[in-house]
């Protein structure tokens, strides 16, 4: 167990350094001098000098990287070359509210899905099974941000029942907060059931064929009983990953339902500041989503022998 | 009884509806020019926003360009760049999996290593990161979401030839005093064929969805050409007065996808059929 543990944990180290070589290599791809790019165009020629130097241009590639790595784990992104806010604490503001929406998405998505999923299995052709398998294919099928856009249209501007732009804090006002994200959630509630259903139906059939679970039924116990006491925790297993995979995946890249709805996250930052030229923030972003997804899948398996203990052997 | 008269209509329902939604997107897209019944650039500011009507089947756009056109040479965008992104995933992945995966040993891991911090980023991450180095165009495109869906098919090659390599008639072949290229090439790659069908299928209308999630943001191909995530982008602010800028394209993407998805289904089923329902 502690093995298996410290040996994930391990894995994420080389997987992480390569992670940060790339986005530092990223901004040196782009034509002209980093020190220019990361001041913008308006820039003074003794501040160019003077990034020149701190970034140290003067010395060899390597020196750059590790004096930029250090500066990242000092919490020193740059500022950006728009708002000359420091980056940094831009994208935490904008990751608070990301991140509210997609957690309660996926939470409420997972709450949904993987029942259904194990209910479709557990009667695997029936009538409900078909409706379930059909159902989940359409959702996966619909963009998210068109389902926005038509749920923006429907429940928005035809019935008015939620505030069509915008976001509140729900440490300023609860229940504003609520209105405002209700729409985006329930968005990537629908886009994320499909996948997860599929998933749920899938692995519970794997494990559903399996001899334990044939014992069990011969014991004599109900079948709700072997559907939740034994078949749930192996079945879950493989379903919990792809649900991480989707959380992290989400945490960086909901830029397009923040479009839709107007958001001001994490998403939408990254993309204004492609638009911008504003590199900074680019090159921030690109780094903090990365490391937040390597982060949860990390996580996500660390989790993993709770609902299925042989992994660790 | 009720298994049987259930499973098979769904099966060859899948294929079917499937196929046909595929294949009519194919042809839309090769026959798009001549088909077409309008240039899909063409404005006409006096029918702006207008309805579906004889004239203009589908109605018309903010700047009076006959959307039904639009529609046709979008799918013929959309179509171009997820081939050849998906031949590019597909050359490259298969490239780098197949000899990770038939060498093994520093090789592998290497390439692994690679492999593994490419999937650190998520797909759409990686994909805007290059965008923004190297500007919004449908090449850009091609190579930005290739790179970003490379990594899954070296995953997938990699196993699938883990999994051959050990068999007899490869032992066979080297014993028969083929090189390590030959062996490679006639006897492992075949076998691969499977895994990767289902995963172009998939990836496919991974690329379709990518593509037009970039073009939505603004990062895909540039305007006026047509395609349908930037027709959906430049109608959102007129989503009030004329809706259907918006329903239509969006009903493209869905529909598209879903024919995607179950020829996908129909494929994994056909080479493993224990999953079908």
């Amino acid at each position: 167990m502690r093995k298996f543990l410290l040996g994930r944990l391990a894995s994420a180290i080389p997987t992480l350094i390569i992670v940060t070589i790339a986005v530092f290599v990223m901004v040196r791809l782009i034509p002209g001098d980093p020190a220019k790019l990361m001041l913008g165009d308006l820039a003074r020629p003794d501040q160019v000098e003077a990034l020149r130097h701190r970034m140290g241009l003067d010395q060899p590639i390597v020196t750059q990287y590790f004096l930029w790595l250090g500066n990242i784990f000092r919490g020193d992104f740059g500022s950006s070359i728009t708002s000359a806010q420091q980056v940094l604490p831009l994208m935490l503001e904008r990751f608070s509210v990301s991140a509210t929406i997609v957690v309660v998405a996926v939470g409420i998505a997972a709450m949904i899905a993987v029942p259904a999923g194990m209910f479709a299995a557990w009667r695997q052709n029936s009538l409900t099974d078909l409706s379930v398998v059909a159902l989940s294919t359409l959702l996966l099928s619909i963009p998210s941000f068109w389902l926005g856009l038509m749920i923006l249209l429907f429940l928005g501007l035809k019935l008015n029942w939620f505030p069509i732009v915008g976001f509140v804090s729900f440490d300023d006002d609860f229940l504003k907060a609520l209105s405002f994200i209700a729409m985006p959630v329930l968005t990537l509630v629908l886009v994320e059931i499909g996948s997860i259903v599929r998933m749920a139906r899938a692995s519970t059939i794997e494990v559903a064929r399996l001899e334990y679970i044939t014992h069990a039924r011969a014991k004599g116990l109900s079948e709700s009983a072997v559907m939740w006491r034994h078949a749930f925790k192996n079945a879950f297993a493989p379903t919990w990953t792809l649900i991480g995979l989707i959380l992290g995946s989400l945490l960086g890249g909901i830029a397009v339902i923040e479009t839709v709805f107007t958001i001001p996250g994490l998403g939408r930052l990254l993309v204004d500041a492609i638009y911008a030229r504003d590199y900074p923030v680019v090159q921030g972003c690109i780094l903090f989503v990365a490391v937040i997804y390597v982060l949860v899948n990390l996580v996500v398996d660390l989790l993993y022998p709770l609902f299925d203990p042989r992994i660790t052997q | 009884m009720s298994v049987l008269s259930l499973a098979l209509p769904r099966r060859s329902a899948n294929a079917t509806i499937g196929g046909a939604i595929v294949i009519s997107l194919v042809v839309l897209a090769v026959l798009g020019p001549q088909i077409a019944p309008y240039d899909p650039l063409a404005l006409d500011l006096l029918s702006r926003m207008k309805g579906l009507s004889a004239t203009h089947w589908l109605g018309t756009d903010e700047f009076g360009r006959d959307i039904l056109s639009r529609l046709i040479h979008g799918a013929r965008t959309s179509v171009w760049i997820s081939f050849a992104t998906v031949a590019f995933a597909m050359v490259f992945g298969l490239f780098f999996g197949v000899l990770a995966g038939f060498l093994r040993g520093w090789t592998d891991r290497i390439i692994m290593t690679f492999n593994d911090a490419l999937l650190a980023f998520p797909g759409l991450l990686l994909a805007l990161g290059i965008m923004a180095i190297a500007g919004a165009s449908r090449d850009a495109i091609v190579v930005a979401l290739g790179l970003a869906y490379t990594p899954a098919v070296v995953r997938v090659a990699r196993a699938s030839v883990m999994s051959i390599r050990e068999r007899e008639y490869i032992e066979a072949s080297r014993v028969m005093g083929n090189s390590e290229l030959i062996t490679m090439l006639r006897h492992v790659l075949p076998n691969c064929i499977a895994p990767m069908t289902v995963l172009a299928t998939t990836m496919f209308g991974w690329v379709i969805l990518s593509e037009s999630a970039l073009s939505f943001l603004g990062l895909g191909v540039p305007p006026p050409a047509p395609t349908w995530g930037n027709m959906l982008a430049t109608g959102r602010p007129f989503i009030t007065q004329a809706p259907h800028l918006i329903i239509l394209p969006g009903l493209c993407i869905s529909v598209t996808l879903l024919g995607i998805n179950m020829l996908g289904d129909a494929i994994r089923d056909w080479f493993d059929p224990k999953m079908q329902g």
